[in-house]
């Protein structure tokens, strides 16, 4: 079964949400402005004051790839990996749920999927385009 | 810029073979790699007066010191960012003799990567916090957890915007196993590979890389000797001129999980690098006489040919279909097989190479070769006579 998140004390509040069926990214107090992966400090106002935001879970596939050999470690079939833009403009990796290949420039849309410890983590299913 | 006489210059290159199962420590490879660069050079290595390496590298300096006789070291660095920095290690190293801190300074890089550790299998044990690895938590419970995985994921864009086929990235295959067929120092010497082997072998990562698009496991260490000019003259080997060495890392953007910055087809740093090549040197890349280029996987190739304008963005396949990277084209690729047909040792191998070419010493000697370029995307250098 897919493997848990790897969680530091920067990022827990990612996964965490994920656990929740939130999907939220880091947000800098001050500035407003997005961030992700998450990091201890803002790079634009070097605040170290964060929240989060709800993302809206609209994305778009910027990549796909399916790892054959050696396959996935912890799946019982390597799933297909993307590469989504957010509809907030952040990037992330994720899964497209079910095996057909995406194009790219596919919409999709957040859900969640179960970790081997009982964790989640974001992953995308298609939407009609 | 520096007085003629205070230039770096590579005078001593040493490596071990280059196999799949080396049956001894990575610090005994790095040794006798070591040893046989300063016996190239003919300096003592008890005079090593500092020294360079990856932060992956698991030879520690100490153990260097205590197998080689270092009686001081005045100055050490190990470098992030894995074989995408093999470069970056000649930039210290000029900056290091240059700047009169060391006047022998050393780089290694030694790893028994097929027989003691797969590197490029998925490596579950790595803790989150360890260096150049907290993009591991990003990629690994998706089971992204392969170099080739995120290689494949980040130049997917590249592709699909200019129409790039398996084809295109076989021919790359094709070229480096046709110089590695005549380099015998390289693991696949005597066995080129046609295109059809290249489209029929099995599938790494869909719908992007195949077995021959990927670079090899090895077993081996590499060492380089670097010194200024005025000591270079008196040892055994014509200097080989470090004439310009550049190095690039930009905001939000990683290395092989380039995924976070940028436009996912230009390879900006690698930009950045050939511009203040050509500003330093008064030499373009292109301009050279052949390009040693980190080649962990086919597509890298396009991209920093691009990135190091060997040609415009989007133009590189073709470049690579009409026969310009053949020993006998403008831009003469890897005459030693690369990392795919000679062996990976992590991009060095690349850079003795480039060093074997201006001296007049290679397997497949290209002519004239005054000048090289050595890369490895964020880093590049220029040497020549």
């Amino acid at each position: 079964m897919r493997p848990d998140p790897i969680q530091r004390l920067d990022t827990t509040f990612f996964w965490d949400a994920c656990e929740r069926g939130e999907f939220l990214a880091q947000k800098c107090e001050p500035c407003n402005k997005l961030w992700h992966p998450p990091r201890p400090m803002c790079p634009d106002c070097h605040s170290l004051e964060k929240s989060t935001q709800n993302l809206s879970g609209k994305a778009t596939i910027l990549s796909w790839v399916r790892q054959v050999r050696p396959a996935s470690f912890g799946f019982k079939e390597s799933p297909i990996v993307i590469l989504v833009e957010l509809e907030e403009g952040l990037r992330m990796v994720s899964n497209l749920v079910g095996d057909e290949p995406p194009e790219i420039g596919d919409p999709v849309e957040v859900d969640f999927a179960k970790t081997s410890g009982g964790k989640a983590v974001p992953v995308f299913k298609k939407v009609a385009s | 810029m520096v007085a003629a006489s205070q230039q770096a210059c590579i005078v001593g290159i040493g490596q071990t073979e280059f196999s799949k199962a080396s049956g001894r420590s990575e610090q005994q490879l790095a040794a006798e790699a070591v040893l046989r660069a300063c016996q190239d050079a003919g300096v003592d290595p008890k005079s090593i007066d500092g020294m360079t390496t990856f932060s992956l590298d698991n030879s520690d300096e100490v153990d260097i010191m205590r197998s080689l006789g270092c009686e001081e070291i005045k100055y050490t660095t190990r470098l992030p960012q894995g074989g995408a920095a093999s470069v970056a290690t000649i930039v210290h190293a000029k900056n290091a003799v240059e700047s009169g801190i060391c006047d022998t300074f050393l780089i290694f890089r030694a790893m028994n990567e097929r027989s003691q550790y797969r590197f490029g299998q998925p490596h579950f044990n790595i803790s989150p916090d360890a260096h150049s690895s907290t993009f591991m938590e990003w990629c690994f419970p998706f089971g992204a957890q392969t170099p080739a995985a995120w290689e494949a994921l980040s130049c997917g864009p590249y592709l699909n915007k200019y129409g790039v086929t398996s084809e295109d990235l076989g021919r790359i295959a094709v070229t480096f196993r046709k110089a590695a067929a005549t380099n015998p120092a390289s693991w696949f010497y005597e066995k080129p590979i046609t295109l059809d082997d290249h489209q029929n072998s099995r599938w790494i990562v869909e719908p992007t890389l195949r077995l021959l698009d990927c670079c090899q496991e090895s077993d081996g260490g590499v060492a380089i000797i670097i010194t200024r000019a005025d000591k270079a003259k008196d040892l055994m080997q014509m200097p080989v001129r470090i004439l310009g060495a550049e190095y690039s890392m930009l905001f939000n953007h990683e290395i092989i999980s380039d995924f976070y910055a940028g436009d996912l087809i230009r390879n900006e740093n690698s930009e950045i690098v050939a511009d203040r090549l050509e500003a330093s040197t008064g030499i373009a890349p292109k301009d050279t006489n052949v390009a040693m280029i980190y080649d962990n996987f086919t597509p890298q190739i396009l991209r920093q040919l691009e990135g190091f304008k060997y040609c415009g963005i989007g133009e590189a396949k073709d470049y690579v279909k009409d026969g310009h990277l053949e020993l006998d084209g403008k831009t003469p690729l890897s005459p030693n097989g690369g990392l795919m047909g000679e062996g990976y040792i992590h991009g060095m191998n690349n850079i003795t190479e480039g060093v074997r070419q201006v001296r007049g010493q290679a397997a497949n000697q290209i002519e004239n070769a005054n000048t090289a370029f050595i890369a490895s995307g964020v880093a590049g250098a220029i040497i020549g006579k």
